[in-house]
C-alpha cells in the first residue's frame, strides 16, 4: 500500500540517488592528474607560471653517463601563483620519472623554491608553499647528491615554516617515503587520501633488509593498514584526509593555507611522541590498532585540534 | 666493504668527553655528556648499538623511534636551557656519527618513524637556526635516514678519512640489487659518478666536508689524534658561530662549485625567474 | 644509451612551443620549440640502443605529414614506435593556437 508519504520517501531516494552518481561523475580525480597538472590545478586560474621548466633544460648531469634517461625538468615541477588570492608556490614531483627519486637538481628545486619563498616573507610578502610528495626517497642514481639534497630540503622547510605554512600532499599512487617522509615530517600540515602512503621505508625495503616476518611486502592490505592515508589520519599523523578529488583538496589547501603558520609543529612535540613510544609494549610483533584512538584521545599531535574520525572532507 | 661494528661512536665518545653512560632513563643506545671543548661546555650525542633493545630492530647500531625521539629530548633540553638564559654563547652540539641505517621494522613505521626521525632533524635543525654551533664528527658509518636523524642538520661536518668511514644513501649490496647491477659495476660507475662513490675521499669532493682528518688508528686513538680532533672541533666551533645557520656554505664551499655545479645553476635560474 | 639527431626540410613557422608526455618506463617526453629557418631538427636520447633505424622510420613518416620549422627533442625511455608517433601527433596538436 503507498501513501504520499511513501511516495515522497521515494522520490526522495530516487532523487538521492541521482546526485550521489552526479557527484560521482563529477569527481575529477586528482590521482590521474600528472605531477604538472596536479600543481597547476590547486592555483586560482590564470596565476600559475612555471619557473625552470623543461625549456630551461637543467637537467642531472649524473643519468645519461649511467644509461638513464634524463628529464627535462627533472623530475619537479615548481609553479608560483595565487591560491585563493594567497602567494604561493607549488612543488610537485613527477611519481612517473624515477618513482619520484630526489636528484641533485630536482632536490635544488624544491630548496630554492622554499628559500626564496622564506626571503619574501621576509621582506612582507607572505608567501605559503605546497609541496606535492610523490615520491620513493632519495635517487639512488643520484645517492650522496640525492641525500644531501634532502637534509638541505628539511632544513628549508624549518626555516620558512617559521614564518608561511607549508603543506604537505600526499595523493597517491607512489606516496611519499624515503628521506622525503622526514620533510613530510617537518612540515606544517599533511593532507593524505586513502590511496596516498606515508612511511620511512617502503614495504619491500623492510621485507630485504628484515625478513618476510617482519614485512610480507606482498600483503597489500598491511601495507594500507600501515602506510596508508586513512591509517596516518587515525593515528593523528596527518592532519586531513581527502578523497581523491581535485576540488576537494584545492578545499583543504586554500584552508590550511588560511589557517596559516600552527602554533607547535607536529615534529616539535617530542614529549608527546617519546611518552606515546615509551608507553608501548614492542615485546611482540605491533598491529596498527596499537595506536588506538583511545590512546589518542589522551592527547593529541594533529597541532593541537581534536581527534575525531568523522572529520574528514 | 666496510663491516659495520658500531664500536667507533662509542670510543669517540669516551675520548672526547670521558663519558659512556645514557643519561638515566634513556636507553642504553644514546650517549649523551656535557664536555669541556675549547672555551665551550658542549653537549655530545651518539648512537651506539644495545643489543637489549627493546625494538629488535633498532640493536645494531640502527637509528629507530627511541633514538630519534632521545636525541631530540636532548638536544631541545640545551635549546630551552640556553633560550631561558639570555644573552651569552649558544651551547655547541657535537654529533658523534657511526650508523649503519635507520631501522628497518613494522613496529617502527607503524609507530611513525618517519616522524620520530624528522623530530631528530627538526631539534638539530632549529638549535643551529637558533645560533648553537652543530658539529657532526663521522668517525664510523652515515648512512641514509640513520645520517638524515642524526648528524645531517649540522653546520660543520667532519669526517675520518679510512676505508671503515662511509657516507652513502644506500648499503652497496641493496643498491646494487636495486639499480640491478653487480656490486663490482656499481664500484666501476662509481670511479666517474662521483655522488655514487663509496670512498669518503670522493664524498670530501662534494664540497658538503668542513675537514677530512686522517687518523691512523681510529679505534685506539693516540693523545695527539684526540687533540687533533678536538681542535678541528673548536675551529669548526669558530667557523659556524660565524654564520650564516643556514646550510649554504654546502653548495657555496669551493668543491661544490664544481662538484655542484647543476645545484647552483638551477638556484640561480629559480632566483631569476622568480620576479619575472 | 644513444644519441643522435636527424633534420629535415621544413616550410612553415611553428606557431608555439609545446612540452608533452613523462620519461616513465615505456614512454618519452617531447619537447617542440619554433625556431627560424628551413630545415627541422630532432634530437633523440634513447635508453634503448639499437632502434635508431626504427626511429629513423617514424621520423620520417612524421615529417612526411608535418613541415613545421622546429627544433624536437624527445628523451625516451623504451616507448614503442606507435606511442612516439602518437606523442609527436599530440606536440603537433597542442601547439596549434
Amino acid at each position: 500500500m503507498t501513501d504520499s508519504a511513501d511516495i515522497a520517501t521515494g522520490r526522495d531516494r530516487a532523487k538521492s540517488a541521482l546526485t550521489l552518481s552526479q557527484e560521482y561523475l563529477q569527481r575529477h580525480s586528482f590521482i590521474e592528474l600528472n605531477a604538472r597538472e596536479r600543481a597547476q590545478s590547486l592555483f586560482d586560474p590564470g596565476t600559475a607560471r612555471e619557473l625552470a621548466g623543461p625549456f630551461d633544460r637543467i637537467e642531472s648531469p649524473w643519468l645519461f653517463v649511467q644509461g638513464v634517461t634524463p628529464q627535462a625538468d627533472d623530475g619537479c615541477i615548481v609553479m608560483r601563483g595565487t591560491i585563493d588570492g594567497n602567494e604561493t608556490v607549488v612543488i610537485a614531483f613527477s611519481g612517473a620519472f624515477q618513482g619520484g627519486g630526489i636528484g641533485e637538481v630536482s632536490g635544488a628545486k624544491l630548496t630554492a623554491a622554499l628559500d626564496l619563498a622564506c626571503i619574501d616573507n621576509e621582506k612582507g610578502k607572505p608567501t605559503s608553499a605546497v609541496m606535492l610528495l610523490e615520491t620513493g626517497g632519495v635517487r639512488l642514481q643520484e645517492a650522496n647528491l640525492g641525500l644531501a639534497a634532502v637534509a638541505e630540503i628539511i632544513s628549508s622547510i624549518i626555516a620558512l615554516r617559521r614564518d608561511a605554512p607549508v603543506i604537505s600532499v600526499i595523493a597517491g599512487p607512489v606516496g611519499c617515503f624515503g628521506g622525503m617522509s622526514l620533510a613530510a615530517g617537518v612540515s606544517s600540515y599533511i593532507v593524505m587520501t586513502p590511496e596516498g602512503r606515508l612511511g620511512l621505508n617502503g614495504p619491500e625495503v623492510i621485507e630485504e633488509e628484515s625478513g618476510v616476518d617482519e614485512f610480507d611486502a606482498s600483503d597489500r592490505s598491511l601495507i594500507w593498514s600501515i602506510f596508508g592515508g586513512q591509517q596516518r589520519y587515525n593515528q593523528g599523523l596527518a592532519d586531513v584526509l581527502v578523497e581523491d578529488d581535485t576540488d576537494q583538496i584545492i578545499k583543504t589547501v586554500r584552508e590550511l593555507i588560511a589557517k596559516g603558520v600552527p602554533a607547535v609543529h607536529r615534529s616539535q612535540q617530542v614529549d608527546l611522541y617519546r611518552s606515546r613510544i615509551a608507553a608501548l609494549d614492542a615485546s611482540s610483533q605491533w598491529a596498527p590498532s596499537v595506536w588506538s584512538a583511545a590512546s589518542l584521545a589522551r592527547s593529541t599531535g594533529r597541532n593541537q585540534e581534536p581527534v575525531n574520525e568523522e572529520e574528514k572532507h | 666493504m666496510s663491516n659495520f661494528t658500531g664500536i667507533r661512536g662509542r670510543i669517540w665518545f669516551k675520548a672526547l668527553t670521558g663519558h659512556e653512560a645514557p643519561t638515566p632513563g634513556d636507553p642504553p643506545s644514546v650517549l649523551t655528556a656535557d664536555a669541556p671543548i675549547g672555551d665551550d661546555n658542549a653537549r655530545f650525542l651518539c648512537v651506539v648499538p644495545d643489543h637489549d633493545s627493546r625494538f629488535p630492530c633498532a640493536s645494531h647500531g640502527e637509528v629507530g623511534l627511541e633514538q630519534a625521539y632521545t636525541l631530540a629530548a636532548r638536544i631541545r633540553e640545551i635549546i630551552g636551557a640556553d633560550n631561558a638564559k639570555d644573552g651569552g654563547k649558544k651551547r655547541p652540539i657535537i654529533a658523534i656519527v657511526d650508523v649503519k641505517s635507520q631501522a628497518y621494522g613494522r613496529r617502527e613505521e607503524i609507530g611513525g618513524i618517519h616522524l620520530a626521525a624528522a623530530a631528530s632533524a627538526d631539534a638539530y635543525a632549529t638549535a643551529r637556526f637558533a645560533g648553537h654551533p652543530v658539529i657532526s664528527l663521522i668517525v664510523g658509518q652515515a648512512i641514509s635516514g640513520g645520517f638524515l636523524t642524526h648528524g645531517y642538520q649540522a653546520n660543520r661536518l667532519i669526517a675520518f678519512a679510512d676505508k671503515e668511514v662511509l657516507i652513502h644513501a644506500m648499503h652497496k649490496e641493496p643498491a646494487a640489487r636495486i639499480t640491478r647491477r653487480t656490486v663490482a659495476q656499481l664500484e666501476a660507475l662509481a670511479k666517474t659518478v662521483t655522488p655514487l662513490s663509496y670512498d669518503v675521499e670522493d664524498y670530501a669532493k662534494l664540497g658538503l666536508l668542513y675537514q677530512l682528518l686522517h687518523i691512523k688508528n681510529p679505534e685506539a686513538p693516540s693523545p695527539e689524534e684526540i687533540s687533533l680532533v678536538r681542535d678541528t672541533i673548536s675551529a669548526a666551533i669558530a667557523d659556524a658561530r660565524q654564520g650564516p645557520f643556514d646550510l649554504r656554505t654546502r653548495f657555496e664551499s669551493e668543491a661544490a662549485l664544481t662538484a655542484r655545479k647543476a645545484s647552483r645553476q638551477i638556484r640561480a635560474r629559480l632566483e631569476q625567474q622568480w620576479n619575472q | 644509451m644513444e644519441e643522435f639527431e636527424l633534420n629535415y626540410p621544413a616550410k612553415r613557422k611553428a606557431p608555439k612551443r609545446v612540452h608533452i608526455g613523462v620519461v616513465g618506463s615505456g614512454d618519452l617526453e617531447v619537447l617542440l620549440e619554433p625556431i627560424d629557418g628551413t630545415t627541422a631538427t630532432v634530437r633523440v636520447r634513447t635508453s634503448v640502443d639499437g632502434f635508431k633505424t626504427t626511429w629513423k622510420a617514424v621520423l620520417d613518416r612524421f615529417f612526411g605529414q608535418y613541415d613545421g620549422a622546429v627544433r624536437i627533442e624527445i628523451n625516451d625511455a623504451g616507448a614503442t614506435p606507435g606511442a612516439v608517433y602518437l606523442r609527436l601527433q599530440q606536440a603537433v596538436e597542442a601547439s596549434q593556437p
